[in-house]
């Protein structure tokens, strides 16, 4: 019976939960572009709010953009198109305005070529025979992929490159593609190809953005997030100078500042 | 109604389950009569790397693959080497994947079946005088055709089913690696529901179809 006793006492010592009883923790869905940014920008936070807990999510944006109006569990949602949280805003499933945090900027990048010395006015050198498979990210769901579509549509290779092209899931699993060396060039985002690991294979070069769309991208705080102060937080943190100088060093363009390059 | 994608990614599902089954038929059989026959050490190990692929996440399945079939991976520098180029986003590739991920649901029937026909019917056949290839073709196979019918189905309804090391290795490229499975997904990230439920809901209607059929026709044999 005692045996019984001290198992049960400690049994319930580790199910006590791991945080002080204050402790807040909060989900965030992310844009798979962000991978590398929002991590230095999460690293930061965290230094700020030791007794919280904050969790990162990363994938495609459509894909997020479903599961949030499924119930998925995200506080925060940072969507590499705008257009996906504004929706989840107009069906009462958030608790905070679309914030636009940024403009994303495609690049060429290769690990088994110098994609920096391609000519891409026009991207006419992705026509070169000994470029096998082009790596892409799925523009059905995935806006780094749709804006590589128009992109691709504007310099009339869409047609001519179809069998050529391979899907990734996300952004993410497009630059992997390429990275491994299974696809010999990919469009990717360029916060991802300035990443060190990316950055020291190949070479990028970025695709005139007169080619697509803006990329612009947006977040919200969901409508579970509502009463969350660290969600609030987390929100206001973006707006930091440090946020915004991390998001600067990987590439992205900032509201209200000069785009165009 | 399913679109002409959609259409596409069925046929090509069933062509990749059809060859993979077919192929694995060819290369399972002898593997499933080793290991219902031999008494050797090697067994014990070699059943286990046939049954990895029931145990490991296709995640690994499809990691090594993409590194080993990938340009500096050995098989990656041989099918370069021998012009064919790179299997990775390849229908050729699916079909080597396949190959390795259905292996255990081909081999193990066939192998159990051949355990249940024994030494005996073997024994007799030598003595009324048959070389050991004729009394496998005319008393063995025979014998385990249970085993082969639920090697059959179980390889294809497993191959159909192949969602995460084809995401992994398959690029998602319509009539080449857009299997039905992948279709399903990108679908649903698209919030094209009404074309996910025609797809899923056939999935579920074929697999019910497929395992009822086998359990029915084969109700000795449908231990995997």
């Amino acid at each position: 019976m005692k045996t019984l006793i001290r198992l049960l006492l400690l049994a319930a010592c580790l199910g006590l939960p791991a945080h002080p009883a204050l402790a807040e923790q909060i989900t965030i869905a992310a844009a798979a572009d962000l991978k590398f940014a929002l991590e230095e920008i999460v690293a930061v936070f965290r230094q700020a709010h030791p007794g919280d807990a904050v969790d990162t999510v990363y994938g495609s944006s459509g894909k997020f953009h479903a599961q949030i109006q499924q119930g998925a569990p995200y506080d925060l949602f940072f969507s590499a198109d705008i257009q996906y949280p504004r929706i989840l805003a107009r069906e009462g499933l958030a608790a905070s305005e679309v914030k636009p945090y940024a403009l994303g900027r495609l690049v060429l990048w290769s690990a088994t070529r110098d994609a920096s010395k391609m000519s891409l006015a026009d991207l006419a050198d992705l026509a070169d025979p000994t470029i096998r498979k082009i790596a892409i990210a799925n523009p059905k769901h995935a806006p780094y992929g749709k804006r590589a579509e128009e992109a691709l549509r504007a310099a009339g290779l869409w047609d001519r490159l179809q069998d050529r092209l391979v899907m990734g899931e996300n952004i993410a699993q497009t630059a992997q593609y390429v990275q491994s060396g299974n696809a010999d060039i990919g469009i990717i985002a360029q916060a991802l190809a300035l990443n060190k690991e990316l950055a020291a294979r190949g070479g990028h070069a970025l695709v005139p953005d007169k080619l697509h769309q803006p990329l612009e991208q947006g977040f919200v705080v969901t409508r579970r997030a509502a009463d969350s102060k660290l969600a609030r937080q987390f929100a206001d943190h973006m707006g930091s100078p440090e946020a915004r100088r991390i998001m600067v060093r990987y590439g992205f363009v900032l509201p209200g500042e000069a785009t165009g390059r | 109604m399913p679109s002409p994608a959609d259409w596409s990614a069925i046929w090509l599902t069933l062509k990749l389950a059809g060859l993979t089954t077919a192929i694995l038929l060819v290369v399972g059989t002898p593997i499933a009569w080793w290991l219902a026959r031999t008494r050797s050490w090697w067994k014990g190990p070699v059943g286990a790397v046939v049954a990895l692929p029931i145990v490991l996440p296709p995640t690994v399945l499809g990691f090594y693959l993409l590194i080993v079939m990938g340009p500096h991976g050995p098989v990656g520098q041989f099918t370069q080497w021998a012009g064919i180029g790179l299997l990775p986003f390849s229908f050729a590739g699916l079909v080597v994947a396949s190959v390795f991920y259905s292996l255990p649901f081909v081999v193990q029937p066939i192998q159990n079946a051949f355990e249940a026909v024994g030494e005996r019917p073997l024994e007799a056949a030598a003595t009324l005088g048959a070389k050991p290839l004729d009394a496998f073709f005319t008393v063995a196979v025979p014998l385990a055709k249970p085993g082969f019918l639920t090697a059959t189905v179980l390889g294809f309804a497993h191959t159909v089913g192949e969602f995460g090391v084809v995401l992994m290795i398959g690029g998602n490229i319509p009539d080449k690696t857009r299997v039905v499975s992948v279709q399903i997904y990108d679908h649903v990230e698209a919030l094209e529901y009404a074309q996910a439920h025609w797809l899923s809901a056939g999935m579920v209607v074929f697999s019910f179809l497929v395992l009822a059929a086998l359990y029915t026709l084969n109700p000795t044999g449908k231990r995997p």
